[in-house]
């Protein structure tokens, strides 16, 4: 994280981002099938595809405003409930970006994004989420952990989704047959930073 | 026209415009009326974009009830309430009732002249357990 510290255009790094989940659009639609209606995939590729395409439109060196511009998008093109929740993510990340970034500067951004998040979806950590890997790596964020810690928990924290039951959104409607299943946001969650991460190691 | 507006917004396309028919058989013309469902490019899904042009389309000074059925189309209406103007957030509600029923209930409310928060009430009667 150690590269966010500094002034950066951002745009790489959502860019990054927009390229894994739609290169990963056929998984997320698979375990959106397991325990959800199917659309995941579909719906984060149209939303991020969308938000490839105006990149290069987008002033880079605001990077608050260039994240409530790509928020926007995603809320306008996704569709389903992960339209406002990863639009409500994006779009307070943007509204909360610390002017002088620092570890405690962009853990409270985070912070106020998954908080935004929580109050959109009515949700909390536990329940297989998308929360359930943003939480526990907002967490390492504030003890300024670097992006090889970060994105093992990242992935471990999707992982830990498998065992929940899902207490939130369509899977809820399953119960105890939604255990065994990884959370489809938890995954695309997972996917949006270990793409940043890269670009940041890649950078430093 | 002074009576509240009614949007109605399903995944399904089919399901938004079948209870719109079923709400015009009961009241007409009497009330506004609107329904959107279905993703971006037609599929199952709701969306911002299509839920805000309801909202407008079904506009009325006395406020407009929308009727969800599942999540998504829930947490989007949510979103595109927060989108508009200050002045007419205050006068969009959510109804918790089901699609279909609440939709008809609300809309013959509506009809009759009710206030915002009557024709909520209203739907949102179905959700009572029987006494």
């Amino acid at each position: 994280m150690q590269m966010l510290m500094n002034p950066v255009d951002a745009r790489p790094l959502i860019e990054s981002a927009a390229r894994r989940v739609i290169a990963h659009a056929e998984e997320l639609t698979r375990l959106d099938q397991a325990i959800g209606d199917g659309d995941h995939g579909l719906n984060m590729k149209r939303g991020f595809e969308a938000v490839l395409n105006e990149l290069d439109s987008l002033d880079g060196d605001d990077t608050g405003a260039l994240l409530i511009a790509v928020g926007k998008t995603l809320v306008m093109k996704i569709g389903g409930a992960s339209g406002p929740l990863y639009g409500t993510l994006f779009m307070q990340l943007g509204k909360s970006w610390p002017n002088e970034p620092s570890a405690i500067g962009l853990h409270a951004c985070v912070d106020a994004a998954v908080q935004a998040v929580a109050a959109r979806g009515k949700s909390q950590p536990g329940q297989k989420t998308m929360l359930d890997v943003w939480v526990p790596v907002n967490a390492l964020i504030a003890q300024g952990a670097n992006c090889g810690a970060i994105r093992a928990k990242a992935a471990a924290s999707a992982q830990a989704t498998i065992p929940m039951e899902a207490l939130r959104g369509r899977a809820s409607f399953l119960k105890e047959r939604s255990i065994g299943h990884m959370d489809p946001g938890a995954r695309s969650s997972q996917l949006i930073i270990e793409a940043v991460c890269d670009v940041l190691e890649e950078s430093e | 026209m002074s009576n509240v507006g009614i949007v109605i917004v399903s995944h399904s396309p089919d399901v938004a415009k079948g209870a719109a028919d079923m709400v015009r058989q009961m009241v007409g013309r009497g009330v506004p009326l609107a329904w959107t469902g279905g993703n971006p490019e037609g599929g199952l899904g709701t969306s911002v974009e299509g839920i805000l042009a309801a909202i407008d389309s079904a506009w009325s000074d006395a406020g407009v009830a929308i009727l969800v059925d599942l999540g998504g189309a829930e947490t989007n209406s949510e979103m595109a309430i927060e989108m508009l103007p200050a002045e007419q957030q205050r006068k969009v509600v959510i109804c918790d009732a089901p699609v279909v029923e609440g939709a008809v209930m609300a809309a013959t409310e509506a009809w009759g002249g009710s206030d915002l928060a009557t024709v909520k009430r209203t739907a949102e009667e179905l959700n009572r357990e029987p006494d």
